[in-house]
């Protein structure tokens, strides 16, 4: 047995290595050695703890207490006064304006979660099975194969009602059942790990946080279905998550939890880690099962569906990742207890990505049928720096925005889908009142025409199209009609995509439209974008009133557009003027404002360019 | 590994490396580890106390640290928390001291009256 | 050095995504060069259009000679709220590079790349398999410097 006193567990998700959480590991190790205290200290790498924005952050056990925003010189001190002598740090604790959070669960990012999924996410070793198994783990998997048929296990799963998580909300009994029905002797179960929606970056957590999860849930869905080959499908932005796996699967195999005979049972499991290579659209299944046998990652038509002829045309399930964590909890603590969260049709928990204009950016799961307004403002401590709420986006690129009057809106699949927004992977992006919809808009379309694989032509031209009048929105050159235009393109994209990528696409646009018609409105007709963010429906005033003359903008300005002297005070020539910014941030006196519009030189030139081109044409 | 047994088993060893962080404890041994408590030899005091629990294999007991109590005149000064029971805080601790507590207060369950100073809240 | 590469993997079709990250990963300008193309499409039997049909599908791929290291700056929405541009145009004046191009001194090629999942710290870069995060423009300057007293 060890002399062990204290587990100090550091986050090593990605989110805090970024932040240089490995760093503040080997200082650890480094002070604890030249204090000879090794022997009484575990050092234990975690996967997520969900508060990235606090990055590095760290918990220390027995206490729990939580660290945050740790660098590497504050190593010494923690060492020093909370490990020798038993005064934990308060200045590297969470605090708000009244009072200071010491101990993990005392947090309030934390207090709202329920952790089903991420349960061990942050609080075991992700590279020691033992730990896992310690938790529980695989207990599931080996009650399921020494004492319930595969129909049992999907007949609980048909019970807890779980749906995919991955975006279209499928039950994933539904799934189970048709391939189990099936006589086949090669069937296969895959895990979808391609998360590529911006902003959404829970199955990476998942995969590098608690790998054995994940294989285990994988393995009772095999075991449900009949099949005895796995598929983990990972994108190759994700390198530790395919590290992870890949070891995760080797201890498994050490064990005999993969291979022949698991369990001393006749199930025989092999799985093998596919990488992706950078394919937005190898997300949606059939581009998955394409990309997995070695072809460029094109959607087919549906049906026929994967579970009658996926992978090598032969009956598959795609489950994603966050879906196949739940299973082993629902087998362990049954159906009845997954019911008790959750909505009428939606049950259990959801991971949501939260990022953006918000003061807890991170991961974090709370039940279904939660309010915007609770993630936002009680999980996610509400709104960061001056600006005001204004718009969440769900869904990424496929989703939706939302705005004030939807913040009590319960998020589970059909409250966002009836809003024209949507559960899909769980990103959320909020947004203050500085950011542009129109803008937004545009940058989702931009996305989706940069990713659309082409093949099918309404998802290939009807996006660039869409793209093109938005561009033309923001620069100024919009047209009456404009906005109609938009919504019937994208309706027939929606309408006649092959598959979920150009179905969905058009929704960023849509809803924008939906909720945020006026500034459409004032871009097209009054030329103005109110939050200042297009250049070209903008412009920089100098206001003589204020100006001190110092001429530090004309000298900083790359356009030389700034004339004037101590006495006349500066002028901006607006024709010439590239929009940098630049003069606005050297002010000494912030004598130079930003004004919504287009300048009216600016306007008339434009007029006298056109009236020119219409002469010509 | 080939039944839910061997798994039991491996669980039930990977749960005793993990009981820093689960709550399955019965008695707390929170060592005061103040600048008075160190200098009166509180580290000496833990390590006794690490020693004796790994040699005797008690798997429900954990040592844990805390600041200055205020009893300069004691220190080394320990207490012992048991769910369910008033607190025992032992002062003027050395290793032989800590020794006798653990077989007799931690193993027996008999609380060492001659070195209590305190108990209580 | 392709063949040895190659025969790490069963001749099969399904390996192919797994062969030309290899062969990418190994190769000192992270390129796969027709050379390459030719002797995969001898080893898995598949004709070269096959192959260049797939290397041309996914991004991460590239049939040109790129840079010691490969820098991806995220240019998803939570980086681009976050200000994910001006670390853009200050890597771009860094470097002396538009997107897509390698620096004179052959030590880095810079890309835009799809999200990199790290959103909570956003804006985010990945150098190689090394993702920073909560980048700022000081910030950015220091990492490259490093990369290039690493030299």
């Amino acid at each position: 047995m060890s002399l062990k006193r204290i587990d100090l567990l550091i986050c090593c998700g990605s989110g805090c290595v970024s932040a240089g959480a490995l760093k503040i590991k080997e200082r650890f190790h480094e002070v604890l050695k030249e204090k000879g205290m090794e022997n009484e200290i575990n050092i234990i790498e975690t996967g997520c703890m969900g508060p990235c924005d606090y990055g590095p952050v760290m918990v220390i056990y027995p206490e729990g207490i939580f660290y945050k925003t740790v660098t590497p010189e504050d190593v010494s001190e923690i060492v020093e006064e909370h490990f020798i002598k038993g005064r934990p740090v308060a200045r590297l604790m969470l605090s708000d304006d009244e009072r200071t959070f010491s101990v993990q669960k005392e947090v309030p990012f934390y207090q709202k979660q329920i952790k089903v999924a991420l349960a061990n996410c942050g609080y075991i070793d992700p590279e020691s099975l033992d730990e896992y198994i310690a938790t529980g783990g695989y207990e599931a998997l080996g009650t399921a194969l020494t004492e319930m048929t595969p129909q049992d296990v999907i007949d609980v799963m048909k019970a807890a009602g779980l749906r995919g998580r991955g975006g279209g909300g499928f039950p994933a009994h539904i799934k189970w059942q048709m391939v189990h029905n099936i006589q086949d002797n090669e069937k296969y179960i895959i895990c979808n790990g391609d998360e590529g929606d911006p902003g959404a970056f829970m199955d990476r957590s998942l995969l590098e946080g608690d790998p054995h999860r994940i294989l285990e849930g994988m393995m009772i869905a095999a075991y449900a279905i009949g099949a005895s080959q796995g598929f983990f499908y990972i994108r190759a932005e994700y390198p530790l998550a395919i590290t992870r796996i890949r070891d995760a699967i080797e201890q498994a195999r050490g064990l005999g939890l993969m291979g022949k005979n698991i369990f001393g049972t006749d199930f025989n499991f092999e799985v093998e880690v596919r990488t992706g290579a950078g394919a937005f659209v190898c997300g949606e299944e059939m581009a998955l099962i394409h990309s997995i046998e070695g072809e460029r990652g094109n959607p087919t038509p549906k049906p026929p569906y994967p579970a009658t002829q996926g992978l090598w045309g032969k009956p598959t399930v795609v489950n994603n990742v966050e879906t196949l964590a739940n299973i082993p909890t629902i087998m362990v603590k049954g159906a009845e207890w997954f019911n008790t969260m959750g909505t009428q049709t939606s049950k259990g928990t959801k991971v949501f990505a939260i990022t953006g204009d918000i003061r807890n950016t991170g991961l974090v799961e709370v039940p279904m049928g939660i309010t915007l307004r609770e993630l936002i403002f009680d999980v996610g401590g509400g709104m960061v720096g001056e600006g005001k709420f204004k718009a969440v986006q769900l869904g990424g690129p496929s989703g939706g925005c939302l705005t004030v009057e939807h913040l009590d809106v319960p998020v589970d699949y059909e409250s966002l889908k009836e809003r024209g927004a949507m559960m899909g992977s769980g990103g959320l992006i909020v947004m203050n009142d500085e950011k542009c919809m129109v803008n937004v808009a545009k940058f989702f379309m931009e996305f989706c025409v940069e990713e659309s694989c082409g093949k099918c032509s309404p998802c290939r031209i009807g996006l660039k199209q869409m793209y093109e009048i938005l561009d033309r929105i923001t620069k100024g050159q919009g047209k009456e009609g404009d906005i109609e235009e938009l919504q019937r393109l994208g309706e027939s994209v929606k309408m006649l995509s092959l598959c979920g990528l150009g179905q969905t696409a058009p929704n960023p646009v849509l809803s924008t439209i939906r909720y945020f018609r006026d500034e459409y409105e004032s871009h097209i007709r009054d030329h103005s974008c109110s939050t200042k963010v297009c250049l070209d429906l903008m412009n920089f005033n100098i206001d003589k009133s204020r100006c001190i003359g110092c001429s530090l903008c004309a000298r900083k300005c790359p356009t030389n557009c700034i004339t004037g002297s101590r006495e006349e005070k500066y002028v901006i020539h607006q024709l010439e003027c590239i929009k940098c910014g630049n003069c606005y941030d050297v002010c000494p006196v912030n004598a130079i404002d930003k004004i919504p519009g287009m300048h009216p030189e600016m306007k008339e030139y434009r007029a006298k360019l056109q009236a020119q081109k219409d002469l010509d044409d | 590994m080939k039944t839910l047994a061997d798994l039991k088993k491996i669980r039930e060893k990977a749960q005793e490396e993990m009981k820093l962080r689960g709550s399955n404890v019965r008695i707390k041994i929170v060592v005061g580890m103040g600048t008075s408590g160190i200098a009166m030899g509180a580290r000496e005091v833990m390590k006794t106390f690490l020693e004796e629990i790994a040699n005797r294999n008690l798997t429900d007991v954990i040592v844990t640290q805390t600041g200055e109590k205020g009893l300069s005149s004691m220190e080394p000064v320990v207490d012992l928390i048991e769910e369910g029971k008033a607190k025992v805080t032992y002062g003027n601790m050395t290793p032989e001291k800590v020794k006798k507590v653990v077989v007799e207060h931690i193993v027996n369950g008999r609380v060492v009256s001659d070195y209590v100073v305190a108990t209580g809240e | 050095m392709y063949k040895k590469i190659c025969s790490k993997y069963e001749p099969t079709k399904d390996n192919l995504i797994h062969i030309l990250h290899e062969i990418q990963d190994t190769h000192p300008q992270h390129y796969i060069s027709d050379e390459a193309v030719e002797e995969v499409s001898k080893y898995l039997n598949l004709p070269t259009n096959h192959i260049y049909g797939v290397l041309t599908f996914y991004s991460m791929y590239s049939t040109t000679p790129r840079g010691k290291n490969i820098i991806r700056l995220c240019e998803s929405p939570p980086c681009y709220i976050k200000g994910s541009e001006n670390i853009l145009r200050k890597l771009k004046v860094l470097l002396g590079v538009e997107t897509g191009e390698t620096s004179k001194d052959g030590l880095f090629t810079l890309e835009l790349s799809a999200c990199l999942g790290v959103c909570g710290n956003a804006p985010v870069m990945m150098i190689n398999e090394d993702v920073y995060g909560d980048l700022t423009e000081e910030k950015v300057e220091e990492i490259i410097e490093k990369y290039r007293r690493a030299q």
